[in-house]
C-alpha cells in the first residue's frame, strides 16, 4: 500500500550547517533524503520506515566536482548526470564514468547523487566497484568536525555502514594516479537502462613487460555490499599474466566470492559470471593498448 | 479553512503557482490533483516507466520521485507546456504522423524525454535516441515507431519503416 505523504515530516533547510545542526539536535530521529530515487520508491510501496526526512537536494556546499592536477573530489549530492559530463572524470576515471552512464535512465540520473548511492549501500550499487577501484576515500562531516576514512571501510554490513547518527557524507576523494593503468568495468544485468546488477565487476591494473605489479579488483552483488576482491588480488600479484595465473584467479575469486540467490538472479550464475568477467579483464591485459 | 501546509512555489509551464501540499507529495500528484494538468501520467509509480517524466529546470525527471518541497523555485516543463499558441511542436505532430502515440499513456513521457535529448542534441543518431529514451516504457508501439518520430521531427525527410529497420 502506498505511503501517506501527510504523515511524514520534510525539511529543506537551505545550507550544510543547517542540516549538521538538526541531525545533532536529535541524532537519528532525521533521514537524510538526496534525489529521492531510492527512498521515494520505499514511499510509495509503503515501506519507508523513516518519519522524518531532512532534504540534502538544492544545497550547493554538497554539490560539486573539484579537479586538481591529483585527485578529484565529487560532493556527495553530485548527480550521476554532473559525473557523466565532467571531462575530467572520463579521462582519469573512465571506469567511473561508465557506471554513471548507465545507472538507470536519463531521469534518474538527473536525480541520484553519488553520496546516495553510496550510502543507501545496496550490494548492487553501480558506483561502487568503480570507485573501489580508484582507491576512493569518503569524508563524513558533522557538527563535530569533519573525518576521512577509506572507502572499503565504509560498508559494514547488508546495508549498514560506519557513520554515525549525526554525520553526513560530504565528500568522495579520488586520487589521480591510474593514467598508465588498465581500466575494466562490466555489468550483466537484464538490459542497459534501468537494469539492477545481476553481478558487476571492475578492475584497475598496472602491467609492466607482461607482469602484473598492480592490481585491484572489486565486486557488486558477490557479497552483503560492494567489496574488493582482496584474495584473488593476491593471487596475481606480481605474476605473469598467462593461462596458469588466470585459472588460479579464477579459482580463488569463486572460493571469495559469496553472492546469494534472490530475484534477479542465482548465486551459482553470479560466481561464474563474475569468473567469466575476471577472465575477461586478464585477457584484455596480455594486449597492447587500453582495456576500457 | 486554511491547509495545514506551508506553501510551495513553482513555476509550470511559465506560470507562477503557490501549492499548499504535503511536502512529500509527489510532484506527479501536485501537477494532477492541485494544478489539474492531467497530461502528465502515472505509470508504475517507482521511477522505472518514465510515464510521469517532466523537465524541471531544464533536466528530465521521473514527477512520481520528487518530492514537491523539492521543487521549491524550480521551473517545470510538462507536456502541456510543448505546444505554442495551439499549435503543436513538429516533435508531438511527428508522434501523430508516425504512429508515435498508440494508447497514449507513455506519450507525454515520450515527449519530454525526446524534448530533453533534442534540447542538448538537436541532430542525434539513432543509438542516441534509444539511449534518452531508454528510461520510457512502451508497451504499444514496440519502440519502432516512436523512434520513427523523433527522427522525423529532426530530419526534413519524409519517415519511412526503412530509416529504422535498415540499422
Amino acid at each position: 500500500m502506498r505511503g501517506n505523504p501527510e504523515a511524514l515530516a520534510m525539511v529543506a533547510p537551505r545550507s550544510l550547517s543547517a542540516v549538521l545542526e538538526l541531525l545533532a539536535s536529535a541524532p537519528g530521529e532525521w533521514t537524510s533524503i538526496a534525489g529521492g530515487t531510492e527512498l521515494m520508491v520505499a514511499h510509495a510501496a509503503g515501506k519507508l520506515t523513516a518519519t522524518k526526512l531532512v532534504s540534502l537536494w538544492g544545497i550547493p556546499d554538497l554539490r560539486f566536482i573539484e579537479a586538481t592536477t591529483a585527485h578529484i573530489s565529487i560532493g556527495a549530492g553530485t548527480t550521476f548526470r554532473d559525473l557523466r559530463a565532467h571531462t575530467g572524470i572520463a579521462a582519469e576515471l573512465p571506469s567511473l564514468a561508465k557506471a554513471a552512464s548507465w545507472i538507470g535512465s536519463i531521469a534518474n540520473q538527473s536525480r541520484a547523487t553519488i553520496g546516495g548511492n553510496l550510502v543507501n549501500g545496496s550490494p548492487a550499487a553501480d558506483s561502487s566497484p568503480a570507485l573501489l577501484v580508484y582507491d576512493a576515500e569518503i569524508e563524513l562531516i558533522s557538527v563535530r568536525g569533519r573525518r576521512r576514512i577509506p572507502y572499503t571501510d565504509f560498508h559494514a554490513g547488508y546495508k549498514k555502514n560506519v557513520m554515525a547518527a549525526d554525520e553526513l557524507l560530504f565528500a568522495i576523494h579520488l586520487p589521480l594516479r591510474f593514467a598508465l593503468h588498465r581500466h575494466y568495468l562490466r555489468k550483466v544485468g537484464t538490459r542497459r537502462a534501468m537494469a539492477i546488477s545481476k553481478v558487476a565487476l571492475a578492475g584497475t591494473a598496472l602491467v609492466e613487460d607482461g607482469r602484473i605489479n598492480e592490481i585491484r579488483l572489486a565486486a557488486a552483488s558477490l557479497a552483503a555490499f560492494p567489496k574488493r576482491l582482496a584474495q584473488t588480488e593476491s593471487t596475481l600479484l606480481g605474476k605473469m599474466v598467462n593461462d596458469e595465473s588466470i585459472q588460479s584467479a579464477r579459482v580463488a575469486l569463486l572460493a571469495e566470492a559469496q553472492p546469494i540467490d534472490d530475484i534477479r538472479s542465482t548465486a551459482e550464475y553470479r560466481r561464474r559470471v563474475a569468473a567469466n568477467l575476471l577472465e575477461e579483464f586478464l585477457l584484455g591485459l596480455c594486449s597492447e593498448g587500453s582495456s576500457k | 479553512m486554511s491547509s495545514p501546509w506551508p506553501e510551495i512555489n513553482i513555476t509550470v509551464n511559465g506560470e507562477s503557482h503557490a501549492v499548499q501540499a504535503p511536502p512529500i507529495k509527489r510532484l506527479l500528484d501536485v501537477l494532477r490533483e492541485d494544478l489539474h494538468l492531467t497530461g502528465t501520467k502515472e505509470g508504475c509509480g517507482e521511477g522505472e516507466c518514465g510515464s510521469c517524466s517532466v523537465r524541471m529546470n531544464g533536466e528530465l525527471v521521473n514527477s512520481c520521485l520528487l518530492p514537491v518541497l523539492q521543487a521549491e523555485g524550480a521551473c517545470i516543463q510538462t507536456v502541456e507546456g510543448l505546444a505554442f499558441n495551439g499549435e503543436l511542436r513538429p516533435l508531438q505532430q511527428a508522434f501523430l504522423a508516425c504512429g508515435g502515440a498508440q494508447c497514449g499513456i507513455c506519450t507525454p513521457g515520450m515527449l519530454m524525454a525526446a524534448t530533453q535529448l533534442l534540447t542538448i542534441n538537436p541532430h542525434p543518431s539513432l543509438s542516441e535516441i534509444r539511449e534518452g529514451l531508454a528510461g520510457n516504457l512502451c508497451r504499444c508501439t514496440g519502440f519502432i515507431r516512436i523512434f520513427e518520430s523523433v527522427i522525423a521531427a529532426v530530419t526534413s525527410a519524409p519517415t519511412t519503416e526503412t530509416t529504422v529497420h535498415a540499422r
